[in-house]
């Protein structure tokens, strides 16, 4: 059996004789690197955070912020990982005091009161200060301003003016997005997935808004000009259970063909939750993240290809604001550590109705491409989900790519409702995209999940508006009936009658946001 | 220099130092209790059997499958303790019960070589169950009348005839949920018996002493065999005051009964469902108002859920009576509180620890009646303050009343409140889907165990020869910053640099006997006792040093390390060459402090006396954004100003202050405890019983611009070094976000009109007042009669003006 070995802060370790069923954080607490904390073993608190060395573009990686707590820790074999531990040192007996930037801003700022959540912010904010896109120093006006705080107390901030973008109009724009970073470029929602109990957070912001730029001799800086490790084949039965790493398709459709019952991950982040919650115990789990299929990004005349195991912060970096609806999905859509991880092969896959994926891929028209060792088929994901976390997709078959056809409608919104604005699910979403062709409504898709067993096309809420003038009294119509679509239910996260009313209301706020005054209204 | 309030000159207490181990959290380096664990070596873990069934009783339970499962050790059952079978100090928590109370009860817990064996031994125990019928509502309770512990009531003057003599006069009821601690690190406990045969218990908790005393009568031992230790915790919040003594004291019988270390953590899941919560409340109330809004008298009832045993749920129903008045003036009171029993965890302690429920109360009333008295509710909150020889109902003086007005307008001139609101007005009349709202609120808190007994420390102080400095004292470290202000304490009273005094962790064989880390007392309490200890340390040497400078010892001074005389030209002696000095002359190095709050009375049967040693004040004023469109909102900006005495540690009191403030926002508008409330199988259960259900704050509910203001100047005498308490009270500062998003909602409709608002506000909640201020602008405008002023829409009928006197 070859030897499973993981590197961590710089270290080699053997992962001999661990299982499939053991994730990273336990792993590494395991090993004695228990700085990384289990606050929820869900993906949501990020107490158990830690850097992974990621590929990035032909020849760099970069340091990407992960969940410990959900993948299995053999999906990391020949991986590099950085935890809390690996980035500084306290003074102690025998060690010499040298914190990171990022340690040293935090514990002067009072940005840890009780400790427990702080090596995860650690990991999350180091991942951030090594972003190569973060700019320093000369930052946009817009983002110093409010980092200061200076101008913003009254609210009469300045309108955006940058709503329109390559010919498409984005609506619905999070207008508290310029809160949401530092004069250093530094992005808030790096940290919207670790949770703080004592703080308030304000501390964990102004540290993390102070941070300068890696000096040019930093090593994990250094580290990120060449490439992340190759993906190793690896296979490992223990615990009565498999994990395998396929080298190729071929081997992943035989193994598949073989165990129809096998679970594939990319970033494990549902399965994770599975195993650690609901103490499912799969006999076979299969890593196909780094098979190169999954991970094509192609885009030509018809349409864009987006492989299902590219992780959804791949994705958004990929297509770099080209979908304007999916750009407003993603920092909406859990948070960014799970957004390193978590894939829309494996959102749409899972099949749930509350992932935030399908309605905004309905609204866009988009098919899956369905993979098996008898060839490719593609499937119109409105003809997709065919239950409650079930689908058309076959045992021995895999999402191996979602297609979204160009071009795209010109008027898109996506909308989440949720109790908290970071790292919830969804009560409601809705993926809205229009086509006016001289004030009439010449084509428009509405996705809708949370309100069905599965994600929905609001077909009668289409036709409601297909062919109609684009105009308040035909909308106030549509809304209504759009309001009826679905079996809403009541459940701990709203009530029906709420799912409904939003339904209704995410029609009348599209339609206000595609008005002319609409800038004024979304500043 | 005697004064426990006074401070000498450099004082290291004052300096806005980083948490003493921050360092060490930002490596990962701080250990907390399960990261002993994999340092230890033969653990066996812990799993619980939890009950399906929100009542019922235990017919049976085999173990034997279990048994049979690899790597499962044992089954601790009723059978194996020595002692008494319970885990409180009430009586009425049987650590293995006969009668399943709770929907996740635990019925016995197994231990296994690994984790994964006492998980699928927990799966294979057979138990037997008779399901009984449950009461899971606060109303299936009430109206069951299924009351527990005691019934106080509060009383001043004439409340009945206060009411009829009001000019206005108003009645309304609410119900409003509880709050889980979500302390990041979960309960654990680690136990083994050590070398001389002590059971020796880690535990992240902040009530060692109790925790020893429960393991103690769980095993049949007495405490002096029994030593709790607790390195720090990751969170607290008072939802580790009383809840982990069962858990240790299941792992400690584990550790004794099989002489292997046993360690006990509940992940997320059963923290939640097994550990007690912040207690939700239901109030009716009545209350009477004068031509000019000032409040003539109020009449209440308060029932809190206290799930299914006592804990501490009288202890809490008392201060939230003795804080329905918050900072207002209430001349005719007569307020009764109760207990309600049900079938869910058993609620405790949490931050605030009834406060925030009594002030929650009053915070509705005045936001809910301010529109119908045709009063701005800031104006009405101001005009309702305490003055200055005013006392509370409960017979305390309002000591130093006057900050409470001097808070209030330094907070409106720092926040530019008028100016602000008028750029509000202008906001909501240009703008047609979104409302701003902005309140004030002011917060007055009572700082004290009500029970007196509870308000005496202790500590252990050691100098050692080379002039280093270890102390001990009772209190525990959950993150608020107790320990660095012992050592800013320590270092302060011997005169010395930070770096020279270390802190060793909490242990009940250090210092015995200690209270609980609670009451935002950690300080005031453990600071006495260790100033007391280093004083009689420092008098001593004043001595060494007055003989070797040939000076009196009262003209000794001790400053950053040098002892010296107070004269310009006495030479200084380095305080390790002193301490050697005073070792060769056998004068003791070490002193054990002591400290008990002076002052305080308190008759529980008739709710009155000086419970507290003083009140915390402070206010806030928050700006909120609320979207038309789904109810959603942001928190623009809030700003503080409070009074912490003199700041201990002001980087720390920051830290705590925005903090609560965040923690009690989480409270009262996003998190949400969701029980299963059907007839169905899981009747009972928790529903929002992990991180993906049930939501804390997160950054995106932090105000966007936050300011945090300390009262200056506020010197609280018999207090050390001058400072006030400021764990709980800044939890209450939050009120300000709850009513500007009444505000905020209010905006959508007509003025003069009663918002109702539920609790937590979330955006569903908010939208449902946002709808029902359009219906009623709706009908408005549509001349329906009888809504433009007074009376209450027919569908919220609530709140009834008072007929006409």
């Amino acid at each position: 059996m070859e030897r499973i070995q993981v590197t961590v802060n710089g270290q080699v370790r053997s992962c001999d004789g661990v299982g499939p069923h053991t994730n990273l954080l336990d792993w590494l607490r395991d090993e004695g690197l228990t700085g990384s904390k289990e606050g929820c073993a869900e993906g949501e608190c990020g107490a158990c955070a830690v850097m992974v060395s990621r590929p990035d573009g032909a020849d760099g990686s970069r340091w990407t912020s992960v969940n410990a707590c959900l993948p299995p820790a053999l999906a990391f074999d020949g991986q590099e990982i950085v935890t809390a531990e690996g980035l500084g040192t306290a003074p102690g007996a025998c060690a010499v005091k040298k914190l990171h930037p990022v340690q040293q801003e935090m514990a002067e700022r009072g940005g840890s009161q009780c400790g427990y959540c702080t090596p995860g912010f650690i990991c999350s904010m180091a991942a951030e200060y090594y972003r190569p896109e973060r700019s320093t120093g000369a930052s946009t006006g817009q983002a110093s301003n409010n980092a200061n705080n200076a101008t913003n107390e009254t609210g009469d901030g300045p309108a955006s003016g940058d709503h329109a973008r390559t010919g498409t109009s984005v609506v619905g724009e999070e207008h508290a997005a310029d809160h949401e970073s530092g004069p250093n470029g530094f992005d808030l929602h790096a940290l919207s997935g670790n949770l703080c109990r004592c703080t308030g957070y304000r501390p964990i912001r102004d540290a993390a808004y102070a941070l300068g730029a890696p000096q040019g001799t930093d090593p994990l800086l250094r580290r990120q000009d060449s490439p992340a490790p190759a993906a190793r084949p690896t296979r490992r039965m223990a615990d009565g259970a498999r994990f395998v790493r396929p080298q190729s398709m071929g081997e992943l459709f035989g193994l598949l063909g073989q165990n129809p019952e096998a679970k594939l991950v990319a970033g494990a982040t549902d399965l994770g939750v599975e195993v650690n919650l609901r103490h499912s115990r799969p006999s076979l789990v299969m890593a196909i993240d780094r098979l190169e299929p999954l991970r094509v990004l192609t885009v030509d005349a018809e349409r864009i290809e987006i492989g299902a195991a590219l992780t959804l912060s791949e994705v958004e970096r990929g297509l770099d604001g080209r979908v304007p609806l999916l750009n407003q999905l993603f920092p909406q859509f859990a948070s960014r550590l799970i957004r390193n991880a978590a894939s829309f092969g494996g959102n749409l896959s899972t099949g749930s109705p509350i992932g935030d994926s399908a309605p905004a891929l309905l609204a866009l028209n988009a098919s899956v491409v369905l993979a098996s060792a008898d060839g490719e088929r593609e499937v119109a994901l409105a003809e997709y989900f065919i239950g409650y976390r079930q689908s058309v997709r076959k045992p021995g078959e895999l999402l191996r790519a979602v297609r979204i056809p160009l071009p795209l409608a010109e008027q898109t919104a996506f909308y989440k409702i949720a109790k908290r604005r970071f790292d919830d699910i969804s009560s409601v979403a809705v993926g809205l995209a229009l086509q006016l062709d001289g004030g009439t409504v010449s084509s428009v898709r509405i996705g809708v999940g949370g309100v069905a067993a599965t994600p929905i096309r609001a077909l009668r809420t289409e036709e409601a508006l297909q062919g109609q003038p684009w105009t308040s009294e035909v909308v106030a119509v549509a809304s209504a009936v759009l309001a009826t679509e679905g079996t809403p239910i009541d459940d701990l996260r709203a009530s029906a009658r709420y799912r409904s009313a939003m339904l209704e209301q995410s029609l009348l706020r599209f339609y206000a946001q595609t008005q002319p005054a609409a800038l004024e209204v979304t500043r | 220099m005697k004064s426990l309030a006074n401070r000498p000159v450099n004082p290291v207490v004052g300096l806005p130092v980083p948490h003493e181990s921050a360092d060490l959290h930002v490596t990962g380096e701080a250990l907390y209790t399960d990261d002993l664990i994999v340092r230890s070596s033969n653990v066996l873990h812990a799993w619980p059997v939890q009950a399906p069934h929100a009542h019922a009783l235990v017919e049976s339970l085999s173990t034997d499958a279990a048994l049979e499962v690899p790597g499962v050790v044992r089954v601790l059952t009723a059978a194996d303790v020595p002692g008494i079978n319970d885990a409180g100090i009430k009586h009425d928590e049987p650590l293995f019960p006969s009668e399943v109370m709770f929907y996740g009860h635990a019925v016995c817990w197994v231990l296994g070589e690994t984790l994964e064996a006492a998980r699928l031994g927990a799966e294979a125990v057979q138990v037997g169950y008779r399901p009984l019928p449950s009461l899971v509502t606060l109303t299936e309770a009430i109206d069951a009348m299924s009351f527990q512990g005691n019934q106080p009531t509060l009383t001043r003057g004439e409340a009945d005839t206060a009411l009829a003599a009001a000019a206005h006069r108003f009645s309304g009821d609410i119900e409003f949920g509880g709050q889980e601690h979500f302390y990041l690190e979960t309960h654990a406990s680690f136990v083994h018996v050590d070398e001389g045969g002590q059971v020796f218990v880690h535990c992240s908790t902040q009530h060692p002493t109790e925790t020893q005393e429960i393991v103690a009568h769980v095993l049949g031992l007495t405490s002096s065999e029994v030593t709790v230790q607790c390195l720090r915790m990751g969170g607290g919040f008072g939802g580790k005051e009383m809840q982990p003594h069962g858990f240790a004291a299941i792992a400690a019988l584990g550790a004794t009964l099989t002489g292997r270390p046993v360690r006990l953590r509940l992940n997320r899941t059963q923290d939640i469902t097994l550990s007690g919560k912040r207690h939700p409340f239901h109030a009716r109330w009545e209350a009477g108002f004068d031509e000019e809004g000032r409040i003539q008298a109020l009449k209440a009832t308060l029932t809190s859920d206290g799930g299914w045993s006592l804990d501490l749920s009288e202890p809490v129903l008392a201060r939230a009576l003795c804080h329905i008045d918050n900072s207002y003036w209430i001349p005719n009171v007569e307020v009764h509180g109760r207990i309600a029993r049900t079938n869910k965890t058993s609620q405790t302690a949490f931050r605030g620890f009834g406060g925030p429920q009594g002030m929650f109360v009053i915070e509705d009333i005045l936001g809910r009646c301010a529109p119908l008295l045709g009063i701005d509710a800031g104006e009405l909150r101001k005009r309702n303050l305490y003055v200055p020889g005013q006392s509370t109902p409960y017979g305390q003086p309002v000591r130093h009343a006057e900050r409470l007005h001097a808070i209030w307008q330094e907070l409106h001139d720092r926040a530019d409140v008028e100016r602000r609101r008028e750029q509000i007005e202008a906001f909501n009349a240009s703008h047609p889907h979104l409302r701003r709202g902005l309140a004030v609120t002011p917060v007055k808190f009572g700082i004290s165990f009500n029970l007196t007994a509870f308000n005496q420390a202790g500590a252990l102080v050691h100098v050692y020869k080379d002039g280093s400095i270890l102390i001990n004292h009772g209190g525990t470290e959950m993150g608020q910053g107790l320990h660095t202000k012992m050592r800013q304490v320590a270092a302060t009273a011997l005169g010395v640099p930070l770096r020279l005094v270390r802190l060793a962790p909490t242990r009940t064989d250090k210092v015995p006997n200690t209270s609980a880390t609670a009451a935002s007392s950690g300080a005031d309490l453990n600071g006495g006792a260790v100033k007391n200890a280093c004083d009689q340390i420092r008098d001593r040497l004043a001595e060494v040093a007055a003989r070797k400078l040939n000076i009196h010892p009262d003209d000794v001074r001790f400053v950053d390390g040098v002892v010296t005389g107070i004269g310009f030209s006495d030479p200084g002696i380095a305080f390790a060459d002193l301490a050697r000095d005073a070792y060769f002359q056998r004068i003791s190095l070490w002193a054990a402090g002591y400290y008990r709050t002076e002052g305080l009375h308190w008759d529980s049967a008739r709710m009155q006396g000086e419970p507290f040693k003083y009140f915390s004040y402070g206010a806030a004023v928050s700006e909120v954004e609320v979207d038309g469109f789904t109810g959603a909102y942001r928190q623009l900006r809030t700003d503080i100003v409070h009074d912490v005495g003199d700041s201990l540690s002001p980087l720390i009191d920051v830290g705590q202050i925005e903090g609560g403030f965040v923690q009690g926002a989480g409270w009262l508008t996003l998190e949400e405890l969701r029980w299963d409330l059907s007839d169905g199988q899981h009747r009972g259960r928790l529903a929002s019983q992990s991180a993906s259900t049930y939501k804390l704050p997160s950054f995106s509910e932090m105000p966007e611009e936050f300011n945090v203001h300390l009262f200056e100047k506020a010197t609280e005498d018999g207090v050390v070094y001058g400072s006030k308490a400021v764990g709980e009270p800044p939890i209450m500062l939050a009120f300000s976000v709850r009513e500007a998003l009444r505000q905020a909602a209010a905006a959508f409709g007509p003025g003069n009109r009663e918002v109702e608002l539920a609790s937590p506000a979330t955006p569903e909640a908010v939208f449902w007042a946002i709808t029902r201020a359009r219906d009623a602008q709706a009908a408005l405008d549509a001349g329906a009669p009888g809504v433009q002023v007074g009376p209450v829409p027919a569908a919220f009928p609530t709140v009834v003006p008072a007929p006409a006197h």
